[in-house]
């Protein structure tokens, strides 16, 4: 659904809606979607932004993003859209940044730099 | 997605890069085409290490400690108020409170417990998005997120319990709770008969993800387990 502007009824209310039957087939979490849910939650805890700044964020990405992307992948554009508004870092960096990451490898296991933690 | 558990006895205990820090193996985002997005979570925790914001022990130390919440954690809590009247007086006073007097951290949310009884079924959505009481369950299934469950559930309740087997007389009246961002509901389930002088160990293996967000009951013990 989108965005009622008769009712103001934004796309994201879903409750009472018809829908179709439940999917229960699960994934598992990848590393990055839990580095994701990490990011958050310390961005959270240091007062970068809250979880209404990220809802809000997640709401303005509309009705298409949130049936054509992962639910991650919709995190982590909302993360990064709070951390641009609150000035942490620019749309430059952003920009420069993923593009030298993109150019370390084809996998994330290549892509992935300093922050790798781990065991070792 | 396969999680390849078959490693996880020669896992355990190596330092390789293939390993998270729990010792299971990474899933195959390690070495599939990387996605834009992965791309940004990388240039994210990049930019928030060099900026001093976060650091990289940090990073993990909170993976670490989402995936140590689980189930589990809340079939103890409610396995606890089987057992204990006191205890479950105070949870359904104060969930946040009676959790973290078992040392189970809530943080700030706000935790709601409530109890089903022979009259009433409890159960927990968030339509809006995807509140869930991830510090007791750890992260939502994906069902829970999806417009499916949340469009339905608070319409429809009873069929969509019935998608999950869950069939109750017609007298049992069915509360559907709305999470918010800042308060969290979890079902406590009622406590299947046939298990009088059970430890709260034992109970607890009776308890699953599933019957405390309230789309199905307490296993009960004549049930196989779970695979």
């Amino acid at each position: 659904m989108q965005d009622d502007f008769d009712t103001g009824r934004r796309w994201h209310d879903m409750g009472g809606l018809p829908g179709g039957s439940i999917d229960r087939a699960q994934h598992d979490f990848a590393l990055w979607e839990k580095r994701v849910d990490a990011l958050v939650i310390l961005c959270g805890n240091k007062g970068l932004f809250s979880v209404d700044g990220l809802r809000r964020a997640l709401e303005d990405m509309g009705p298409q993003a949130f049936e054509e992307l992962t639910y991650y992948e919709r995190w982590v554009s909302a993360c990064a859209q709070n951390l641009v508004e609150c000035g942490v870092i620019t749309l430059d960096e952003l920009n420069a940044r993923m593009n030298e990451v993109a150019a370390r490898g084809a996998t994330y296991g290549e892509a992935q730099g300093h922050g790798e933690g781990g065991a070792s | 997605m396969p999680h390849d558990h078959d490693d996880h006895d020669h896992a355990h205990g190596h330092h390789h890069h293939g390993l998270s820090p729990s010792g299971h193996p990474y899933r195959p985002d390690d070495d599939t085409a990387l996605s834009r997005f992965q791309v940004m979570e990388i240039a994210l925790r990049e930019l928030l290490i060099e900026k001093g914001i976060a650091t990289a022990p940090e990073i993990m130390a909170q993976v670490e400690r989402m995936d140590a919440r689980s189930p589990a954690l809340g079939a103890r809590v409610v396995a606890r108020a089987w057992t204990d009247p006191a205890f479950k007086a105070r949870l359904l006073a104060d969930g946040s409170a009676a959790c973290r007097e078992m040392s189970i951290e809530v943080d700030a949310l706000k935790l709601v417990v409530v109890e089903n009884t022979p009259q009433v079924h409890n159960v927990v959505v968030c339509t809006l998005c995807s509140c869930y009481p991830r510090n007791l369950l750890g992260l939502p299934p994906d069902w829970y997120k999806a417009r499916a469950y949340r469009s339905r559930v608070v319409r429809e309740p009873r069929a969509v319990l019935a998608e999950f087997g869950t069939h109750l007389p017609d007298d049992v009246r069915v509360q559907v709770h709305d999470s918010t961002a800042d308060m969290r509901y979890l079902v406590l389930p009622a406590r299947p008969a046939g298990t009088d002088g059970w430890s709260a160990e034992r109970l607890a293996e009776l308890v699953g993800r599933d019957a405390m967000i309230g789309v199905t009951l307490a296993r009960a013990p004549e049930e196989p387990a779970p695979a």
